[in-house]
């Protein structure tokens, strides 16, 4: 069934490896073949199930849990006490806090895991929870990030030595404060809005997990456990078992969906291991979807304040200061000496002349996480205030928005620019990739019509965004997460046989690696794609590396291909030369074969060179006899693709409900491996965008109840809110990473929010005065700035 | 209680508490969980399968009320080794990515081919608006609808 749609190579009649190939994995899955987690039953599993706290915030006073363990297909009940004997009732956070896993002093979020039983079977355990009883005493809770400073706010960290209030982390810096404060002087023209990101989710299809097969004879911990970053979970987990790393195995099989949701490790998966330690048989622990949405990792969560200049015209400074809510304890996802993230690269796509950005972190009774929701570590927050901004910039100026970013962007010949928060962009050209957008949308046609409609009363709006993404993180010298590099390995051996099995440390969620990462070792090496077997998810398996977040698959794990796979070439070059009995300097490559410089006739496929590495024929003088590489790859520096979105929505006068009519992407992710891939990557993250910008939201009443813990109120786009969506390529290449590809799973999350965003207010601004609102737009919110009251979501 | 099941055209009998669901019965038949759960309010589709022609969520059905009705899951779209076009389409179209969605997305899809063989972009949207996919934004999956839809009409023709 696989097809390429690319010519194949003159002399070789090899597929190019680039190209619209299909998929290699949709054959299990269209079949219902996959394998995820829940799919496993091992012999002998029995299975777990999480009491949760009812309250945010109150004082445990007591657990019983007799009436649980009397429950005759009950094994055991877990609390804090039985924990604290293993020494494993608190586990540290991506974040050097302290999460606890049971939570035995206090509950601190709405959700909090309190107890842990293991029964026969899923029904029975869940039945057991109704059985336990623990008695609460509430103490106030704290849910607006605003009011976690306050002097008579409740601390909610009591446990932490030294903390006498709810800071998280100190507020962390970036930029220039005196040249901006000049900037600002110089400035004609200043705009300042609160924007507000809400706490929104990443919710997979498919809920978090863990199986846990802890083999009491022989020490070894087997876990299968769909998630992110396998190999850094494995290492966390020697760390808090006490286990030597090669006596744990981590096997992901199928994952269905991430988003970032499957980065961290959650205390449900501590007790399924701890379970497993104890009651030496496999334990299998999937939560519930309200157990995903109010208890793992959510996104955003942004408070933030900023102000805008400029002079002649031209966007010149900012000035941002944010509140971040971390929730309860402080597992944000970012590297280690980037509290913030990548926040700072607020400062957009746009030539300023200097910036400054403030972020400190509070905690909240809200579930903690602040993971990148399809995000490369705050990007989203950031992109999504500076295109409000801007926008607020043009409304002042009387401009439109897209000439005052043609005006204001960093031009072609700039690059590398370095930004004024010390980012170096590698390459673009940002006006030509917005022409191209304006020219799919129908720019000034769209715009003629806004007009028409608007003299006959209706209300359609156009929303333009253009965002600078870094991801692909990162660099040694500056990203690591828990002190380890943000790298990753590839091993490449090729078989006597010609074909190949790449094995790789990134983790798919469904970003296709199993066949983008075939294609680039047939793009590199010439075997056909379908003879490359690509291997992940399971830590025995493959090489060391950080997994697959912050669109960094393709920038960090898809250059070790790329590099792996040339070691092999070089490595064969040489084995070549001693077949053809030739210098290595004498020989050319071409798809597939090297030959003889003038003679075209004499080469060596590389199934041959592969014959041979294997064989009882002399090789190169000291060189080992195989056909193999293994790399870790470090990358120079982040990629950063950027894009050009255009949203028209309308919007009913008589209810605010917005609808989405069309929505223009046009993306620059360098050079494109599977184009068919990129495009379906942007139309998942366009709907995810849609689905913030208009409905996804988590909301917290006064004391701290989650408002959105079932599909039934965290509202996800079906096929009929989201667009037929329209996109479109510009190719500007990396130039540090080998194949010129930059990554793209989240840019399009990243870029729409603002857009639909700006539609919106494009459409009420004229008739409704309307300057501001804040996300989600849903129908009442609409209708409530329609009528001059918007109310912020917290 | 024991119950009798016909599932993909072969009768399952177990023993079951009563108030097992139809998803969980499908899911613990050996090789059959390709029917997939994802949420407790039934809003997320992954578990659609049919039920004597009708697309239905397993999930919201207790196992004991299906005695006399026609279960068919992912597992039977393909026969004799070849493949429902439904599932090509999805193939040729990219309308999967993670897969999880996949099986429920498959058995609607079919189901309203069945009664629609030539549905509009926006039948398509509506039929499959039940279910959520996280990851393709619906496009190829509503392109996937299509493109099998033309080939079943070229196939009749051919005949
Ligand atoms: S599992 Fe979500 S609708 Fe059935
Ligand atoms: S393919 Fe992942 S949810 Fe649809």
């Amino acid at each position: 069934m696989a097809t390429v749609e690319n010519l194949p190579s003159a002399q070789t009649e090899r597929p190019i490896g680039f190209g619209r190939l299909k998929r290699k994995e949709d054959a299990r899955f269209i079949r219902g073949k996959g394998t995820y987690l829940d799919d496993i039953r091992l012999p002998g599993m029995v299975h777990g199930a999480m009491l949760r706290s009812p309250y945010a915030h109150a004082r445990i006073l007591s657990i019983d849990t007799s009436k649980a363990l009397a429950h005759p297909n009950v094994a055991a009940v877990v609390t804090a006490k039985d924990l604290e004997t293993l020494g494993l009732a608190w586990m540290p956070t991506i974040s050097y806090d302290t999460q606890a896993v049971l939570a035995g002093d206090k509950v601190r979020f709405q959700g909090q895991e309190v107890a842990f039983v293991i029964a026969t079977d899923e029904y029975s355990a869940n039945d057991a929870l109704q059985l336990i009883d623990v008695e609460y005493e509430p103490l106030p809770a704290i849910v607006n990030a605003r009011k976690a400073l306050d002097p008579d706010a409740p601390l909610i960290r009591d446990d932490k030595a030294g903390q006498r209030d709810n800071l998280a982390s100190p507020t962390w810096e970036a930029g220039d404060q005196a040249a901006t404060d000049r900037v600002f002087a110089e400035a004609d023209t200043v705009v300042k809005r609160d924007i507000i990101y809400p706490r929104c989710h990443p919710a997979p299809l498919e809920t978090c997990g863990m199986i846990a097969d802890f083999n009491p004879e022989t020490g070894q911990l087997d876990i299968y456990n769909g998630n992110q970053a396998p190999h850094a979970h494995r290492t966390v987990y020697a760390h808090v078992a006490g286990l030597a790393e090669h006596m744990i195995r981590i096997k992901c099989s199928d994952i269905g969906g991430g988003f970032g949701n499957k980065v961290p490790v959650y205390p449900g998966y501590v007790c399924a291991i701890a379970g497993s330690i104890v009651a030496g048989v496999p334990v299998k622990w999937v939560e519930n979807r309200d157990e995903n949405l109010i208890s793992t990792g959510f996104a955003r969560d942004y408070v933030m304040h900023s102000e805008m200049c400029a002079k002649n015209g031209k966007i010149t400074g900012l000035r941002v200061d944010v509140i971040a809510d971390h929730g309860a304890f402080d597992s944000t996802a970012q590297p280690t000496k980037f509290p913030a993230g990548f926040f700072h690269i607020v400062c957009g796509s746009y030539d300023l002349e200097a910036s400054h950005v403030k972020v400190k972190a509070v905690y909240t009774n809200k579930a903690p996480g602040g993971v990148a929701y399809r995000c490369s570590f705050r990007i989203t927050e950031a992109v999504y205030l500076v295109e409000r901004m801007v926008d607020a910039l043009a409304l002042e100026l009387k401009v439109d928005p897209i000439e005052l970013r043609m005006r204001s962007f960093i031009a072609p010949e700039q690059f590398p620019y370095e930004t004024t928060t010390g980012w170096t962009y590698d390459s673009g050209n940002y006006a030509e990739t917005m022409r191209v957008a304006m020219d799919i949308a129908g720019y000034e046609d769209l715009r003629r019509e806004q007009a028409e409609k608007r003299a006959r009363g209706e209300l359609m709006g156009i929303g333009v965004s253009f965002f600078t993404e870094g991801v692909g993180a990162g660099p040694r010298k500056h990203m690591d997460i828990l002190g380890l590099a943000m790298n990753d390995g590839a091993d490449l051996r090729v078989h006597p046989s010609g074909k190949a099995v790449v094995s790789i440390s990134a983790q798919t969620q469904g970003q296709s690696h199993e066949t983008t990462f075939a294609q680039i070792v047939a793009e590199e090496l010439g075997i056909p794609p379908e003879d490359v077997e690509v291997r992940h998810g399971d830590t025995d398996r493959s090489p060391y590396g950080l997994g697959t977040y912050g669109s960094r698959s393709t920038p960090v794990s898809g250059a070790a291909v790329a590099v792996v796979s040339r070691k092999v070439r070089d490595k064969a070059r040489l084995i070549a030369a001693t077949m053809l009995e030739t210098r290595p300097e004498d020989l050319a490559w071409e798809k597939g074969r090297w030959y003889v410089k003038g003679d075209l006739e004499k080469g060596a496929m590389i199934e041959e060179i592969a014959v041979r590495a294997y064989s009882g024929e002399p090789m190169p003088t000291g060189m080992e006899g195989g056909l193999d590489a293994q790399v870790i790859y470090d990358p120079p520096n982040l990629t950063y693709p950027y894009g050009a979105y255009i949203a028209v929505v309308d919007i009913d006068p008589d209810t605010g409900q917005v609808t989405v009519r069309r929505f223009i992407a046009v993306d620059d992710c360098g050079v494109r491996i599977n184009p068919m891939v990129v495009d379906g990557q942007i139309h998942g993250g366009l709907a995810e965008g849609v689905g913030i910008a208009l409905m996804e939201v988590l909301t917290f009443d006064e004391e701290g109840n989650c408002l959105n813990s079932s599909f039934l109120n965290y509202l996800i786009p079906t096929a009929l809110e989201c667009p037929d969506f329209e996109l479109g390529e510009t190719v500007t290449p990396c130039p540090h990473h080998p194949l010129g590809a930059k990554g793209v799973g989240e840019s399009p999350n990243v870029g729409s929010p603002p857009a639909i965003v700006n539609a919106v207010i494009d459409a009420l601004h004229q008739t409704h005065g309307v300057d501001h609102i804040d996300m989600p737009c849903t129908p009442a919110r609409v209708w409530a700035a329609m009528q001059g009251r918007p109310e912020p979501p917290q | 209680m024991h119950v009798s099941i016909s599932v993909n055209g072969e009768q399952v009998s177990r023993e079951i508490e009563p108030r097992q669901l139809l998803v969980h019965f499908i899911r613990e038949t050996p090789d059959l969980t390709g029917t997939h759960w994802g949420c407790d309010t039934s809003n997320c589709g992954a578990c659609v399968v049919q039920m004597d022609g009708q697309p239905v969520k397993s999930c919201t059905i207790l196992a004991a009320m299906c005695e006399g009705h026609e279960i068919r899951t992912v597992e039977s779209l393909e026969v004799d080794g070849q493949l429902d076009p439904i599932q090509m389409g999805f193939h040729e179209q990219h309308a999967l990515q993670c897969g999880f969605c996949t099986p429920g997305m498959l058995m609607t899809a079919r189901a309203l081919l069945d009664e629609n063989p030539n549905p509009t972009d926006l039948e398509i949207r509506t039929a499959i608006s039940g279910g959520i996919c996280r990851c393709t934004g619906y496009k190829n999956i509503v392109s996937a609808v299509r493109w099998a839809a033309e080939y079943e009409a070229a196939a009749k023709q051919e005949v």
